[in-house]
């Protein structure tokens, strides 16, 4: 993976200088909490319910045990043992104190770690497919094109104040594990006819107020030209972006108002009458990235380990979580390997210093030194020899990081919710806490097969509800919690966005509800069907009906 | 005359500014003036032909190619910034110089603040009227607080991966 050279890590250095000055003179109250705020907010430090909450940016969700051990180091020392890995591959720490982030800073700039960009209306973090150089379904590293975008959009001169903030995923791979077509930007990276790599690209999706997927502006795009064909999009929203209204400031309106291909008009005028050669890496760059990335030597192995066969054999829980959590390898004889951070009854996403430092032995010992998290707030290891991975199993189980349910119907995505943020209208985490503790029987969750629930407490969508092939929204009745169920959604490759199932629910019918839900599904399904398979075919009537059979009373 | 603060050489400069901004409603004076795009448009002709020097002013959601052709005789562009979060002037006044050309002084006037001094700098601005009261020293400072860039834009600092293949 990328290795900070003396250029990188001065970077970061350099900020984390500047960002304690500005944090000295704000303690000595030398400027005010309005002054200070949009410095602490270019430093990924927002003011929430309870105290200040940091998030740190994961580039591409990649992870080594020296990052993961002071991730580890830091939630233990400065915050309450344990951080919230989000849907946008970041840590949040919800319990931090002002005087300590300077601190922080230093220390996570020691192994190239940082918070910049992680909040304002600028280029956030480039996040992208977690699989990247492992599986046999990509036709080029995307953490190559991720790294050339973190350094091109890291303090921007001409984009760090956009109309709203702005989100760009990679993929390579043929399945969609990024969400790009949620994305302000989604590139996905294609291999054309003639053996050329070039980038199709999506702009304009969303979720939030207004969900939209993104339409494709371009469908080949040389990689070369990358940085310049960005710059083009980004001026051209940062210049007709609306800055009127808050929520319609992000690009997707833009997009949506003037249709997909008079925007397109606009970038490519835009991207012709631009100096590209100026913007656009050098090849000699772009490889020097693209030889931070390349794999470290794999074992030559056979396709079928005797270890991972008579351990699947022996014991039905590995069996299990072989079948939900163990993904092929484009090496044959290893794995990738899901931690599920979704243990039921606990906080989705939420992972404690212990799990990290245990992680991060774990990725040493059997993963190349190397951990990814996933925008479905989990980790996973990428490069695990099969006949490792009984061994791994036993060591994730004995600290509850072997949840056998990634995808299931207690894999579920959930903010923070009320819990925490002061935008949410309701909590999102003991809602998700109560319908995981439902389906904790592992056969039950199994016998009901992949179910994406996502939740979210407020219209901001950082749950992904409307994705959610059960997505559930909290709103705020005259300041009682209430939640909104919507079906059918989907974030993957087939993505489509979620259908109103009814009026909202109170708090204490969520569970129950999912539950009906559920039921009607395993009803009403028809051979190898998924839950979203069965919605799409019978529509929304019958679950509708089960939910709100003697709910009249209902409003 | 208020205070302006320049950049010269690398470095900011405070200095007189020969410039008098003039609204739309007022009688334009003798000598240098600033005018509205939209005065300019009506009214420029007559003033370029006067001996003074004029510049023009230039709300964010006016485009400064609609001075193209007129730019090789405007003293200053000075673009609008209502407040510090919009940042429209940004990509406008790199478009001056990096697309048109313009050579003359642009200027950052409005909520201007020495947090934005590195990248007003960046993208080619080369005078300043600080809403927050910071000098020229506080000004040049906040530019070095980086050793390095990472993109090239409208100044003349290398980027990263010119730093690299220089190396």
């Amino acid at each position: 993976m990328y290795r900070y050279d003396e250029i990188d890590r001065e970077m970061l250095a350099d900020r984390a200088a500047e960002f304690r000055a500005q944090c000295a003179r704000r303690l000595a109250g030398e400027i005010t909490e309005d002054q200070f705020k949009p410095i602490r907010l270019m430093n990924g430090l927002y003011l929430q319910l309870h105290a200040y909450m940091l998030r740190i940016a994961i580039p591409y969700g990649t992870l080594d045990a020296a990052k993961l051990r002071k991730l580890a180091h830091i939630a233990r020392t400065y915050d309450r043992g344990y951080g919230h890995f989000t849907t946008r591959t970041n840590l949040q720490l919800h319990w931090i104190k002002l005087r300590d982030a300077p601190d922080i800073l230093d220390e996570l700039a020691q192994v190239g770690l940082h918070t910049i960009q992680t909040s304002g209306n600028c280029i956030r973090n480039i996040t992208a497919d977690p699989h990247a150089g492992a599986t046999a379904d990509e036709v080029d590293d995307p953490r190559v094109w991720a790294e050339a975008i973190r350094q091109w959009s890291t303090f921007h001169p001409e984009f760090s104040f956009l109309p709203r903030k702005f989100k760009i995923a990679v993929t390579a791979a043929a399945k969609d594990r990024a969400a790009v077509k949620v994305y302000d930007i989604g590139l996905r990276l294609h291999r054309t006819e003639e053996g050329e790599l070039s980038f199709e690209v999506l702009v304009g999706g969303g979720l939030g107020r207004t969900p939209y997927l993104g339409p494709t502006i371009r469908e080949h795009l040389p990689v070369r030209h990358l940085l310049s064909y960005l710059q083009a999009i980004l001026r051209v929203f940062n210049r007709h972006g609306r800055r009127d209204n808050i929520w319609k400031a992000r690009i997707k309106v833009l997009v949506a108002a003037l249709g997909a291909e008079e925007f397109a008009r606009q970038v490519e005028a835009e991207w012709e009458a631009s100096d590209k050669a100026g913007v656009d890496l050098p090849d000699t760059e772009l490889a020097r990235i693209r030889a931070a990335f390349a794999p470290r030597a794999f074992a030559s192995l056979p396709a079928v380990s005797s270890i991972f066969e008579a351990a699947r054999s022996e014991d039905r829980a590995f069996a299990r979580f072989a079948r939900n959590n163990v993904k092929p390898h484009k090496i044959p004889g290893y794995a990738l390997v899901d931690i599920s951070l979704k243990e039921p009854g606990e906080t989705p996403g939420d992972c404690s210093a212990d799990q990290m430092d245990l992680i991060a032995d774990l990725a040493q010992r059997y993963s190349q030194d190397e951990v990814r998290n996933t925008y479905e707030q989990n980790l996973l290891l990428p490069h695990v020899k099969l006949d490792d991975v009984p061994a791994l199993w036993r060591a994730l189980a004995g600290a509850g990081l072997a949840t056998p349910n990634i995808g299931l119907v207690s894999d579920i995505i959930a903010c923070p919710g009320l819990d925490y943020c002061a935008l949410a209208n309701a909590r999102a985490i003991p809602i998700a806490q109560d319908i995981a503790r439902r389906f904790a029987d592992p056969e039950l969750a199994e016998r009901v097969g992949e179910l994406k629930i996502k939740i979210s407490g407020c219209i901001n969508a950082c749950g992904h509800h409307h994705v959610g092939n059960i997505g559930i929204l909290g709103v705020d009745k005259k300041g009682e919690e209430f939640y909104q169920l919507t079906l059918g959604g989907s974030g993957d490759d087939d993505a489509s966005i979620g259908q109103s199932l009814g009026p909202a629910l109170p708090a204490g019918r969520v569970g129950e509800a999912v539950d009906q839900l559920v039921e009607v599904y395993l009803r009403e399904r028809e051979g190898p069907e998924r839950f979203l398979d069965t919605f799409r075919r019978t529509g929304l009537t019958p679950f509708k009906e089960a939910v709100y059979a003697d709910a009249h009373q209902v409003a | 005359m208020p205070t302006l603060i320049r950049w010269r050489d690398g470095r900011a400069e405070a200095g007189e500014d020969p410039f008098t901004s003039i609204d739309d409603d007022q009688v334009i004076p003798q000598g240098d003036v600033i005018i509205s795009l939209a005065r300019f448009q009506s009214e420029g002709e007559r003033l370029l032909g006067q001996c003074r020097q004029v510049g023009v002013r230039v709300r964010p959601d006016e485009a400064v190619e609609g001075l193209a052709g007129a730019l090789p005789r405007i003293a200053v562009v000075a673009l609008e910034f209502p407040k510090f979060r919009d940042g429209r002037a940004f990509s406008a006044a790199t478009v001056l110089r990096e697309r048109l050309g313009y050579v003359g002084e642009v200027r950052a006037v409005g909520d201007v603040l020495l947090e934005q001094a590195k990248f007003m700098v960046r993208c080619g601005f080369t005078a300043f009227e600080p809403a927050d009261g910071a000098g020229a020293d506080e000004w040049t400072a906040a530019t070095r607080r980086f050793r390095h860039v990472y993109q090239r834009a409208a100044d003349d600092l290398a980027p990263a991966f010119a730093e690299r293949a220089a190396r």
